[in-house]
């Protein structure tokens, strides 16, 4: 018996180990999010090889990561997620020697409320969820989130919605004029109702929608701006409305790990993509936006003046930074949308 | 024996059946395989032939790399599983029943009963304890988790051969003087080779599929392929995707055939 | 040596120790853990806190109402999402049995020859990842996809039945990714068949239904028992099928379950309800090994 278990140890160690060795470092990004271009350019460089690793949610990284022995250097955790990694202590303070260029930053996005002053994180890309219409098949005002909400006759059965729990349910208490993480019963009350009185009319819940729309599958849709854009670029019938009771703005933070194995390469790395050519790549892949100074200069020109990155100046207040609710706000929130979506 | 008398094995409406199964089978993967090679980015529109997708796919290094680990992982996963399965798929079925056998039926097909988002969840903490004591951070967490996972589905096919074969066979044999080990390498091994194969590539499958359980042990730089999929799932699937599929099938698809033309000369 | 062996019950334990070993460290300890999450209460933004609790366990059967919380009531939304989960994944047993049956029954009546290829031919679509295969079954149904684009050209119908996001997608989907783990189990029993009795059958004028369930079905028996297990068990806690081909409209228990580890937040919730999901799979499984078991114990008695 012994034997077994010392054989069976030895055919499992035996497998190959992560290398360490100098010149790497370790991105634990959102899957199909990492300019394969960037890395080559940062590789050409410094000399340093990025080994790229994918999460599904932020829930899934924060979970992952909490629990150590993961090796990962750099991690792009959402604004909601980001006082969790500082407050638990998993993310380290950036290195004025090494990051040099976080001036580089747009000024919007320096004091932000999850990281005043940027100490610990530098902006990856933002973006708004906003409402996708078929504009041949309704065409009324897209600024609305009743669109989704309480659908007019032509939308009803033909929208898409993204399984993204804050999301939706930011969108419903703003459309009743609560706050994020609001307790105000009236209001949790009302978002239920419409909540499930909306959702017979919802054709799905999806992610990877872009096709369906494209195709016509979808007429509408709660869409993050940058997939929108994708759409449109394919079918000019498409166009992203920002409802005016309030939408929520995100944005993917790049930070270094506490205990990173390989800290000053991932210090090189975050420095790099401060650079305006460099988080430039970074938008041309995913179609968002990236809150560094001067990027667009070096964008894909179907990214300038995109209607689905230039926020209406009249829309912008509506924009609303999203919120890590209290655990038993949160609890709320979940029995709502299981009640929705038993 | 069996070899005369067609007839008997004939039953009316089988064979439609069977094609209709195969037809469906096959569909959806001649339209995946189809659309790689289209010139437009959609899955739905054609827009005429193109091997862009290919080269995308084989110009992105990480696709590369998370097929190759999956192909690896398969393997290995599934070969530990199919031996340890036939060990313990003979020691619960020759020589009748004896305590603790139901417990042993349990422990095996223990990781079926689960759903997998509860085995990564489990393992998360566990093998994270491990790494923080060991700092061990290889692929053998992954290979023991895949192991685990592959060998009740390795063990069912070859239980289920070994309770068809007529024991009276080993019998004989034991009656020829050949000890139960000769028994076992002339006689049982043989006979339960179609067993083994199934389980083989079940396990084979079941560890190329298994998405949530290596999502929650993988360690840096050790996606597979379902897990960068899963990954792309809330970006749009591009015909880059079908490209990857298409080439993955064509791969196995090779290494398959060959391990079927190699059991297939020994084993009869 | 030899003797003392393979007389007692030892060398049986010897050669389940391996797999035991393996099914130990990397299946069932680690499940343990899961037990005692479902006693502890949720740590914020998910995990846990080492404080005993019984609330996940009471909130997998109970709510309190979300605006009086001195309400209490049945978890209605839990038990949908469970009857749901056991209804398709029967369903899902269901056809296989149906369509594997008949496909094993082809490929082990081909000469022996040409019976490698066709196994081999079932199983190729598996070698494609299920996430591919699901997109796959996408593609198909559609309201743009291949079925509706060739009735519509034929002129069969004329706006696209919609299959996507329905159970029927979900039914589909679970029965086409999970047909191989029935049809190999099948075909392996079939395969070593003794059709001599057929044969028997046949001779003593005994019609094709009850040649096929006299004589047939009876020795298919452990292949059918293993397909359905195999089948049944991963479509109750199927994540990825619902989500794609239901559109993520309504939730499977698997979903649930992610849920409550994800964005939900509740890991202890999560933990009861995966916990709840093994007793109902262990006991329906108890229930049809030992009916299994009395039925053969009459035939060899």
């Amino acid at each position: 018996m012994k034997r077994t278990i010392a054989l069976a140890a030895a055919a499992l160690m035996g497998t190959t180990a992560l290398a360490h060795a100098e010149g790497v470092v370790n991105l634990y990004n959102w899957g199909n999010y990492t300019s394969p271009e960037l890395l080559e350019r940062f590789t050409e460089e410094t000399g340093i090889t990025v080994n790229v690793t994918d999460f599904d949610s932020n829930d899934t990284a924060l979970a992952r990561i909490r629990q150590g022995g993961h090796g990962f250097d750099i991690v792009v955790p959402s604004d909601t997620y980001i006082q969790t990694w500082i407050t638990e202590g998993l993310l380290q303070p950036l290195d004025p020697e090494i990051v040099t260029a976080r001036d580089n930053i747009e000024p919007v996005f320096v004091d932000v409320p999850f990281d005043p002053g940027r100490e610990y994180t530098v902006p990856w890309a933002w973006g708004t969820t906003g409402v996708i219409v078929d504009t041949s098949v309704f065409d009324g005002d897209i600024n609305d989130a009743g669109l989704i909400l309480n659908p007019p006759a032509e939308l009803q059965g033909r929208i898409n919605v993204i399984p993204e729990m804050s999301d939706v349910m930011a969108l419903a208490i703003y459309y009743h004029g609560g706050e994020r993480c609001t307790t105000d019963r009236d209001v949790l009350r009302a978002v239920r109702d419409t909540l499930l009185e909306a959702k017979p009319h919802w054709l799905a819940l999806d992610y990877g929608a872009v096709d369906s729309y494209v195709a016509g599958d979808f007429a509408a849709g709660l869409y993050w701006n940058g997939a929108s854009m994708r759409v449109r670029l394919q079918n000019d019938s498409f166009a992203y409305g920002y409802p005016v009771t309030g939408y929520p703005l995100w944005m993917d933070n790049a930070a270094v790990l506490a205990d990173a194995p390989n800290r000053d390469n991932a210090m090189q790395f975050i420095n790099f993509i401060l650079r305006p050519e460099n988080a430039a790549l970074i938008s041309n892949f995913a179609r968002y936006s990236n809150g560094i100074t001067g990027s667009i200069e070096y964008m894909d020109d179907v990214m300038r003046d995109a209607p689905e990155i230039d926020v209406p100046a009249e829309l912008a207040a509506a924009g609303r930074w999203g919120q890590a609710c209290p655990q038993d706000v949160n609890d709320i929130h979940t029995q709502i949308w299981t009640e929705v979506l038993q | 024996m069996a070899e005369k008398g067609y007839s008997v094995r004939r039953l009316p409406g089988f064979g439609l059946i069977a094609v209709l199964t195969f037809t469906m089978l096959y569909l959806p993967i001649v339209i995946l395989v189809f659309f790689s090679f289209n010139a437009g980015p959609s899955q739905a529109v054609w827009d005429g032939f193109s091997l862009q997708w290919y080269e995308a796919a084989f110009q992105n290094r990480q696709v590369r790399e998370v097929s190759i680990r999956s192909l690896w992982l398969a393997a290995t996963a599934a070969s530990f599983a199919t031996v340890l399965a036939t060990l313990a798929a003979l020691g619960t079925t020759r020589g009748g029943r004896f305590p603790g056998q139901t417990m042993i039926y349990a422990l095996i097909n223990q990781p079926l009963m689960v759903p997998e988002i509860v085995t990564g969840i489990a393992l998360l903490i566990f093998v994270a304890a491990i790494k923080v004591q060991t700092g061990y951070t290889g692929m053998g967490y992954l290979v023991a988790a895949h192991t685990a996972f592959c060998i009740p589905f390795a063990y069912l096919p070859i239980r289920a051969r070994l309770e068809t074969l007529d024991p009276a066979l080993e019998a004989a044999a034991a009656d020829l003087y050949a000890s139960p080990v000769q028994a076992f390498f002339s006689i049982t091994l043989p006979l339960l080779v179609p067993g083994i194969v199934a389980g083989f590539m079940l396990g084979f499958v079941i560890s190329l599929d298994t998405v949530v359980i290596t999502e929650f042990v993988k360690s840096a730089g050790q996606d597979t392929l379902p897990t960068y999929m899963l990954g792309q799932l809330r970006r749009t699937v591009t015909p880059e995707m079908n490209a990857i599929a298409t080439l993955f099938l064509a791969l196995s698809l090779i290494i398959v055939t060959a391990f079927f033309l190699i059991t297939r000369t020994r084993g009869r | 040596m030899r003797a003392p062996l393979f007389r007692g019950h030892g060398w049986k334990w010897l050669l389940c120790a391996p797999a035991l070993t393996v099914l130990l460290l990397a299946a069932s300890g680690p499940l343990l853990i899961v037990l005692v999450y479902s006693f502890l209460s949720p740590g914020n933004m998910g995990g846990v806190v080492w404080e005993f609790s019984t609330e996940g366990w009471f909130r997998v059967f109970f709510r309190r109402d979300i605006f009086e919380p001195d309400l209490v009531t049945w978890n209605q939304a839990h038990l949908a999402v469970f009857w749901r989960s056991i209804w398709l994944s029967l369903q899902t047993t269901l056809i296989c049995a149906f369509l594997g049956f008949p496909t094993a029954w082809f490929i082990a009546t081909r000469p022996p020859s040409t019976r490698t290829v066709w196994l081999f031919l079932i199983t190729i679509p598996f070698w494609t990842n299920l996430l591919i295969r699901t997109f796959a079954i996408q593609e198909v149904i559609r309201n743009n996809g291949t079925i509706n684009t060739v009735l519509m050209r034929l002129g069969v119908i004329d706006s696209p039945i919609q299959m996507m996001f329905t159970d029927f997608a979900v039914l589909l989907g679970m029965a086409y990714v999970f047909l191989p783990l029935m049809v190999l189990p099948l075909y392996a029993a079939m395969e070593k068949m003794d059709f001599r009795l057929v044969e028997a059958g046949y001779d003593l004028y005994a019609s094709r239904l009850m040649v096929l369930w006299h004589v047939i079905l009876p020795q298919v028996k452990p292949g059918f028992i293993a397909g359905s297990i195999l089948v049944f068990i991963p479509a109750i806690g199927a994540y990825v099928t619902p989500r794609v081909l239901g559109g993520g409209r309504t939730m499977m228990l698997g979903n649930l379950i992610a849920l409550q580890f994800g964005q939900g937040r509740n890991w202890p919730l999560g933990a009861a309800l995966a916990m709840l999901m093994l007793v109902v799979v262990v006991g329906a499984l108890v229930l049809y090994l030992r009916a299994v078991n009395r039925m053969e114990g009459a035939r060899r008695g």
